[in-house]
C-alpha cells in the first residue's frame, strides 16, 4: 500500500532525527534558553516605547512618594537617607510589577497557539520557562538603569563599582525569574485570564508591603515581619540595599535564597504549563 | 535508512480513547496512515479532530491506547517525535511583534538547525512561501493568508518528516486558501513528508488527500481514498454525500439521525 501511495523515493530516504542523547541534553536546554532569551529581546527591541511607559511608574515612586517621606523623617533608614533607602526597594517593586504580567502573557500565548506550537518542538517546558523568566529579568533590568540614573540625579550615593552593579543585575533578574514563574504557576491553576487578572492584581501589592522594600523589617508588627521573612522580595531588597546603597546584608543568603527560589520557580512553572495546554 | 524503517508507518493508532471529564471527546480510535501519504480527517466541529491532532504531536499525554510516530511511541520518545514534526495549529499564532523573518528563525533555532545553515534555510523557507520581500517587516502587518504562509514556513524549517495541519484554511479568502493549498501540495512533491491535515472543507479534502476518514463522535466512521468512497455511494456521489451516509449527519453537525453535536473546545479552554 504504502508503495503505490509514496511519491518520490529520494526524499522519502531523508533519515529521522533524533533529539539531542546524554549530555547533549544540558547543552540542547541552554540553547534553548537562550533562544527564547533571544526572541523576547528582539521584542523588546521592536518595542523600546514600552520600556519607557514602564519607567514612568518608578519615577514617580522615586520623585513624589521618596521626597516626601524623606521629609517626615519617620523611617529609621540608619546611616542612609531615606531616598537611599528606597531606590533598591523600588527596583524590587519595579521588577515585582513587570513580572506578575507573565502569567497573564503566557495565557495570551496559550489562546492565541503559540504555546501549543512551541510546546511540540523539541524543547523542554523548562527551557521555555527560563527563557520567559529571563525576559522578565530584561525588562526589569532596564528598570534598574531609569531607577539609578533618577536616583544619582536626586543626589543618591549609588555604587558604581562596575562588580556591584553586576550583583544588582543578577539580584534583579533572579527576584523577576521567580515571580514571573509565581504568576505563570497561578496561571496554570486558574487557567483563564479574567480570574489571573484580579490575582495578579490582589497579590502584588500584600508582596511588596509584606516586605522591606518601604520600610525596615525591624519597624514591622511581629506577625508581618514572619510573612516578610518568608518573601523572596525581602531577600532581592536586602541583596540590592547592600550592592547598591552600602547597608549592611547579608548577601550570601540573599543570593541563595533567590537562586532556590528561581529555580523552584522554574520548575513549578513548568509543571504547570502542561496544565495550561491541556 | 533501512528498508524495516521505510515500511514502518508513519503514524499508527490503537484503541485511543481520550476525554475531558465525562465528554468523550475521541472514542476507540484505530488508524494507520503510511509515510508520504497525504491523509485528511474530515468532520465537523466537535467531531475529534484536533484533539486526535493534539495527542499525536505529544501536546497532550495519551490517556488510553497507544500512538506511534515513525514507530516511536509518542508517550516514551515525545522529544524523538517532536524532533521530525512541523505542526500548524487552528488559530494563526505568530508573534506579531517580531519580524516575519524572526518568526522563522526563531523555530530554525528551537529545532538545532546547524549554524551555518541556519541563514539560507530561514531564506529558503520564506522564499517557498512567497514571503521573501516581506520577510523583515513586522508580522502585525501580514494579511490573515501571509500569517499561514509564514507560519508553514515555521513549520518547514526543519525539514518535517511529518507535517499537521489543523483546519490550515480556515478563516482565509478562497485566494489565500488556494494559495496555501497550492504551497503545501508543492513541497509535500518535493520534499515527500508525510502530511495529517483536518479540514471541514469537503472539496478541499477531495482534491488534495490521498485517503481521508471521516470522524463524528470521537469515532472514525470511514477511512479510504475519495474515489473509493464516492465510488461505493454510486457514480454522483460527492464526499458530503459519502459523509451524511456514514456519520448519519451533515458537516455542520447537524444531525440527521440520533445524537447532538458536542463542543469540548470551551472545556479545552478551561472555562
Amino acid at each position: 500500500m504504502s508503495d503505490s501511495l509514496a511519491p518520490a523515493a529520494e526524499p522519502l530516504a531523508r533519515p529521522l532525527v533524533q533529539a539531542p542523547r546524554g549530555w547533549h541534553q544540558a547543552s540542547a536546554l541552554i540553547r534553548r534558553v537562550w533562544t527564547f532569551c533571544i526572541v523576547e529581546i528582539q521584542k523588546l527591541s521592536h518595542d523600546p516605547i514600552e520600556l519607557g511607559t514602564r519607567a514612568i511608574q518608578p519615577a514617580l515612586w522615586m520623585l513624589i512618594f521618596g521626597q516626601t517621606f524623606s521629609r517626615l523623617r519617620a523611617i529609621p533608614t540608619g546611616q542612609v537617607s531615606y531616598l537611599a533607602f528606597l531606590a533598591p526597594g523600588i527596583v524590587a517593586q519595579s521588577a515585582l510589577f513587570i513580572s506578575i504580567f507573565y502569567g497573564i502573557m503566557i495565557i495570551w500565548d496559550r489562546d492565541a497557539g503559540i504555546l501549543s506550537k512551541l510546546m511540540v518542538t523539541p524543547s523542554p517546558r523548562a527551557a521555555l520557562i527560563a527563557g520567559k523568566a529571563f525576559s522578565a529579568g530584561v525588562r526589569a533590568v532596564s528598570q534598574v538603569v531609569v531607577i539609578v540614573i533618577i536616583a544619582l540625579l536626586m543626589g543618591v550615593a549609588i555604587n558604581l563599582n562596575p562588580f556591584k552593579l553586576l550583583g544588582v543585575v543578577v539580584a534583579t533578574v533572579l527576584g523577576a525569574a521567580f515571580f514571573s514563574c509565581l504568576s505563570m504557576i497561578i496561571a496554570g491553576i486558574v487557567r483563564v485570564r479574567d480570574r489571573l487578572m484580579g490575582i495578579g492584581q490582589a497579590i502584588t501589592m500584600p508582596l511588596f508591603f509584606a516586605s522591606n522594600a518601604l520600610y525596615p523589617i525591624d519597624i514591622m508588627p511581629a506577625w508581618l515581619r514572619v510573612i516578610s521573612r518568608i518573601n523572596p522580595l525581602s531577600y532581592q531588597v536586602d541583596a540590592l540595599r547592600g550592592l547598591m546603597v552600602g547597608t549592611p546584608a547579608n548577601l550570601l543568603l540573599d543570593f541563595a535564597v533567590l537562586v532556590v527560589a528561581a529555580a523552584l520557580g522554574i520548575w513549578g512553572a513548568a509543571v504547570a504549563l502542561e496544565r495550561l495546554v491541556r | 535508512m533501512t528498508p524495516e524503517e521505510l515500511s514502518v508507518p508513519a503514524i499508527e493508532c490503537e484503541r485511543l480513547t481520550h476525554r475531558y471529564g465525562d465528554l468523550i471527546a475521541v472514542d476507540d480510535l484505530n488508524l494507520r496512515i503510511e509515510r508520504g501519504e497525504m491523509f485528511g480527517l474530515l468532520g465537523p466541529n466537535g467531531a475529534g479532530k484536533t484533539t486526535t491532532i493534539r495527542v499525536v504531536n505529544t501536546l497532550v499525554p495519551v490517556q488510553e491506547g497507544r500512538i506511534r510516530v515513525f514507530g516511536m511511541d509518542v508517550m516514551r520518545r515525545a522529544m524523538d517525535v517532536r524532533s521530525n514534526l512541523g505542526y500548524v495549529p487552528q488559530q494563526l499564532s505568530v508573534e506579531g511583534a517580531l519580524t516575519g523573518r524572526q518568526n522563522v528563525m526563531w523555530f530554525a533555532r528551537l529545532y538545532d538547525v546547524p549554524r551555518r545553515e541556519r541563514r539560507e534555510r530561514v531564506a529558503e523557507a520564506l522564499a517557498t512561501m512567497g514571503l521573501s520581500d516581506v520577510a523583515d517587516r513586522l508580522v502585525s502587518t501580514y494579511s490573515g493568508g501571509m500569517v499561514r504562509r509564514l507560519e508553514l514556513a515555521q513549520a518547514l524549517v526543519n525539514y518535517p518528516s511529518l507535517l499537521i495541519l489543523d483546519e490550515p484554511t480556515i478563516g482565509l479568502d478562497p485566494m489565500a486558501r488556494d494559495s496555501v493549498w497550492e504551497h503545501v501540495s508543492a513541497l509535500r512533491t518535493r520534499l515527500g513528508m508525510t502530511v495529517l491535515l483536518t479540514t471541514h472543507y469537503m472539496e478541499e479534502a477531495d482534491t488534495l488527500c490521498d485517503r481521508v476518514g471521516l470522524m463524528h463522535h470521537g469515532r472514525l466512521q470511514a477511512v479510504g481514498s475519495p474515489d473509493e468512497l464516492k465510488a461505493r455511494l454510486g457514480p454522483e456521489a460527492s464526499l458530503e454525500d459519502v459523509f451524511r451516509h456514514y456519520a448519519g449527519a451533515d458537516l455542520s453537525g447537524n444531525v440527521t439521525e440520533q445524537g447532538g453535536l458536542r463542543n469540548v473546545r470551551q472545556s479545552r479552554s478551561g472555562r
